[in-house]
């Protein structure tokens, strides 16, 4: 609670407050320099905070040593024993603890098989690829029986291929134990996909706390609504509301309707729209929608999607993402097209003060 | 007898995890580098610093005074230029050729390293002057003096330039070199614009290494010196004579100025711009074709046989006689002058263990505090740097001090005068060492042996210890080896106990009658044991591996 670390004139983290449920899978996004890896080992025990307070089951622990604290920290280079098999890694846990060996290498054993790696127990890290060694510091860590695990991007050294293969078995291998787990890392998909509830740091604070689905959808800042997935960002200033919608006057005479109606008149606004939120259409689409015109500036293919830029009459970029098998040969560079999304598919912001680019590039 | 050692570890385990228990245990050893290492120095000339007037009154005192300090610069300052540009092109074959002879190459420059430097000293002087040596037959004698300090001085740094920066080149990462030739540099051209300046500060740590071994070095020097006086010479002939003046003057002035230069290299050294803007296409390209590399190969091998190693191993010749012609019957019988002899070389093995034992247990905290920042940048830089004030300083000027501090406390038996005069001189080493090997180990080991729930002392004991064996041993076998063969520190502190190197010094400059058999002999045996107790060490290293 209200946890706050300096180095030097650094800061770290300033005023960081959350709750983790038992059994609960957390993750904490962020980019690099974020805060992350210290909050992380600040709640293992390895530095303490400058202030704020740290519970454990209810239970003060600011003082308590990391060996004593029952959260075993997974860092992001594994820490494999290199002079131990990958069996004695795993047993390192229990022996410390004063387990009897006998017992100890029964409990190695066990999560050794759980992780699928009891084959290759005689072997040390260097002889074991880079998933397996994954695997093998998710046993150590199961295995001294704590109910928290600590990961520090647990999946950041392993290729994109593997990474998505052991997102999942990570998920399973939590819940199946029983585990408190807060993971830690920069891939908003990772995040999505195996956490329960996201927590989204910036420079040291907190940004959002929420399940995947809220911060995903309900963005609660620009940094999150740009960090969490990509989004448009269009400047401009509140014209007129009434009970539905505001009204909101782009730059170059454009103008568009939002459900958003808590922001005053005359009010410098962020309107931010999800670009798998947008259609894009060669005529005027109607229907309600808020229709913008403009010229194709860039075509991506994804595979299964395609991105188009399109840059508005005003001299906006937006970007609009569409199923490959409705657009594929659809639109070419210097096309006219129209872009639309509907009022309440748009999100508004207050206007930054350091303004709009700032508030993107200030990671 | 196993459950009360296992409670036992169980206990001091527990009590590591005691914030107040790690502190004490750093504090200590602080306290012992203040208390034992850094002050002794700094008081023990302060406590006769009146001395010094008689100096500054007598001329003659004076102006040879300050020609032996003026020497000690010069000297030290020349050989490590001379060292660097002879040693560089030797570490760039070792560590980039493709010879079958690499690996000989690389274990022949350690030589001058490993032997004793007393052994070094006379076997340099039977080179250059002997009448049995090939380069005297051939018309060349160096007669003992300043030429001869040189030549001995520039073999015995020589390794430690090349050792130096081998081990820079091997870590160096190649993908900057093929960068650079995939932009079309020829070799010279990349070394000089793109290697050396990425290795400077190495280039600029071999260079002051070498300095210092010079500034510092006494026995070998007294042996080659003749008439001649620098900084070390000096201050021994000194104390033979009884002047203790002249010593606490030129041993304070040593200290000061080897301190300053250090400082003033260190900082000129950061500055110092190694030109990378101009090429010059077809001078490099020349001086990179496979006929200069050759031609330079050949040119450091020739410099390294004849001012090097063949000099250094010279005294295995009147050695080898000495086994046959009586004197190795008169030795190991043990009569005459190597009663003396065998007690001394006890002597040196003792005082070597205890020293050594003695910096493991004082250093490996202060490692550690280094080697992990736990003070903090600033206090961890101080921390390095009063570490490292006893390499620093020459040790015969060293020495001077540390006898005038410790025979201050009069009922401190000339033995344990001696153990902590060794133990300040070999402190650096193994501090040194075990900082850089504990700086290997990625704190995150240590972190996660400790979420998994183990103790400070068991993490040290488990995760700590198995992964910095070697280098342990190895701290301990330099310190060991730098104990026994030390001679000018213990020039200064002995009075009545000789250890083996100071009584072979005395062999050589005959003050005891002392045959060449007799001295080769006696310093063979000196340079064998250190090795045998090197293979030992080395063999229980293995076995245990």
């Amino acid at each position: 609670m209200r946890l706050a670390k300096r180095f030097g004139r650094t800061r770290a983290l300033e005023d960081v407050t959350f709750e983790v449920k038992d059994g609960e899978y957390l993750c904490v996004l962020g980019s690099t320099g974020s805060g992350k890896t210290t909050l992380l080992r600040l709640i293992a025990g390895i530095i303490k905070p400058d202030e704020g307070e740290i519970f454990m089951d209810d239970e003060r622990v600011n003082e308590v040593p990391a060996e004593e604290r029952n959260a075993v920290y997974v860092p992001q280079t594994y820490a494999l024993f290199p002079h131990m098999t990958v069996l004695e890694n795993v047993m390192f846990g229990p022996m410390a603890r004063q387990t009897p060996a006998k017992e100890a290498s029964e409990a190695a054993m066990r999560v050794l098989k759980l992780v699928r790696l009891d084959h290759r127990a005689d072997a040390f890290p260097n002889e074991l690829s880079g998933g397996m060694q994954q695997r093998v510091a998710l046993a150590r860590g199961l295995a001294p029986g704590f109910k928290l695990l600590l990961l520090d991007e647990p999946l950041g050294a392993l290729d994109a291929r593997l990474r998505l293969e052991l997102r999942g078995e990570l998920r399973r291998l939590a819940k199946e134990s029983g585990l408190t787990v807060i993971h830690v890392t920069h891939d908003q998909e990772e995040a999505m996909t195996v956490a329960d509830r996201i927590l989204v740091l910036r420079m040291g604070r907190v940004q959002q706390h929420g399940t995947p689905f809220h911060v995903y959808n309900r963005p609660e800042n620009i940094f999150v609504a740009n960090f969490v997935g990509r989004t448009n960002f269009l400047e401009g200033i509140i014209e007129a509301r009434n009970r539905e919608k505001s009204t909101v006057n782009l730059r170059g005479n454009l103008s568009v309707n939002v459900a958003d109606t808590s922001h005053e008149d005359e009010e410098d606004v962020i309107v931010a729209v999800r670009e798998e939120n947008t259609l894009l259409t060669s005529d005027d689409p109607g229907e309600g929608r808020n229709v913008l015109d403009g010229e194709v500036t860039q075509i991506y293919f994804l595979g299964a999607y395609i991105r188009l830029e399109v840059k508005l009459r005003n001299g906006d970029v937006v970007s609009s993402l569409m199923p490959t098998d409705i657009l594929l040969g659809k639109f070419r560079v210097s096309d006219r097209v129209w872009v639309s999304f509907y009022p309440g598919s748009a999100l508004v912001y207050d206007y930054p003060t350091l303004g709009l680019r700032h508030e993107l590039e200030a990671y | 007898m196993a459950g009360i050692i296992h409670s036992f570890s169980v206990l001091m385990d527990n009590i590591s995890s005691k914030s107040s228990a790690k502190k004490l245990v750093y504090a200590g050893a602080v306290f012992f580098l203040v208390a034992f290492i850094l002050l002794p120095p700094i008081l023990g000339i302060s406590f006769k610093f009146n001395l010094v007037s008689d100096v500054l009154n007598n001329g003659e005192l004076m102006a040879r005074a300050e020609g032996a300090i003026f020497w000690s610069f010069a000297v030290a300052l020349t050989i490590a230029l001379f060292d660097l540009v002879a040693g560089l092109p030797m570490a760039w074959f070792i560590a980039r050729s493709s010879s079958n002879w690499v690996s000989v190459i690389d274990a022949l420059v350690d030589i001058p390293f490993v032997i004793p430097t007393v052994a070094l000293g006379f076997s340099t002087l039977l080179f250059w002057t002997g009448s049995n040596s090939p380069i005297v037959f051939l018309g060349i004698r160096v007669a003992p003096g300043l030429a001869l300090i040189l030549l001995l001085h520039f073999a015995f740094s020589f390794p430690v330039i090349v050792r130096v920066m081998v081990g820079e080149l091997l870590s160096y990462k190649g993908v900057y070199e093929t960068a650079a030739k995939t932009l079309g540099a020829r070799a010279f051209t990349v070394a000089r614009t793109v290697t050396l300046p990425i290795l400077r500060p190495a280039l600029i740590a071999a260079f002051l290494l070498a300095f210092a071994r010079s500034l510092s070095e006494t026995g070998a020097t007294i042996i080659v010196a003749g008439a001649f006086e620098n900084g070390p010479v000096f201050i021994k002939n000194a104390k033979d004579a009884g002047l203790e003046g002249p010593m606490v003057l030129v041993s304070f002035t040593l200290i000061l100025a080897s301190i300053a230069v250090f400082a003033l290299i260190r900082v000129l050294g950061t500055r110092l711009k190694i030109p990378v803007r101009s090429a010059y296409p077809r001078q490099e390209g020349a001086l990179s074709s496979r006929r200069s590399v050759r031609l330079r190969d050949a040119t450091t091998m020739v410099i390294f046989l004849l001012f090097v190693l063949i000099p250094s191993v010279f005294i295995t010749f009147p050695a080898i006689e000495a086994a046959t012609d009586g004197t190795l019957g008169r030795a190991l019988s043990g009569v005459g002058i190597w009663s003396n002899y065998w007690q001394a070389m006890g002597l040196s093995y003792l005082i070597g263990v205890i020293a050594t034992l003695i910096n493991i247990a004082a250093g490996l905290p202060v490692a550690i505090l280094i080697a992990r920042r736990r003070l903090g940048k600033t206090l961890t830089t101080l921390l390095e740097a009063a570490v490292n004030v006893p390499i620093v300083v020459p040790s015969v000027a060293l020495g001077v001090s540390l006898s005038f501090f410790w025979r201050s406390f009069s009922f401190l038996p000339e033995f344990w005068v001696l153990i902590f005069a060794h133990t300040t001189i070999t402190y650096t080493y193994f501090v040194q060492a075990m900082a850089a090997s504990l700086e290997g180990i990625p704190t995150e080991m240590e972190e996660t042996a400790r979420t998994l729930g183990s103790k400070p002392l068991n993490v040290f004991r488990r995760i700590i210890v198995p992964l910095t064996k070697y280098s342990i041993f190895s701290g301990a076998i330099l310190t060991f080896t730098r104990s026994v063969d030390e001679t000018g520190a213990t020039t200064a502190v002995a009075d009545q106990l000789k250890t083996a190197p100071v009584l072979l010094v005395s062999w050589v400059k005959h003050t005891v009658p002392a045959t060449t058999s007799d001295i080769a002999l006696g310093i063979s045996f000196l340079v064998l044991t250190s090795f045998a107790s090197l293979l030992v060490l080395r063999l229980l290293v293995y076995r245990r591996r």
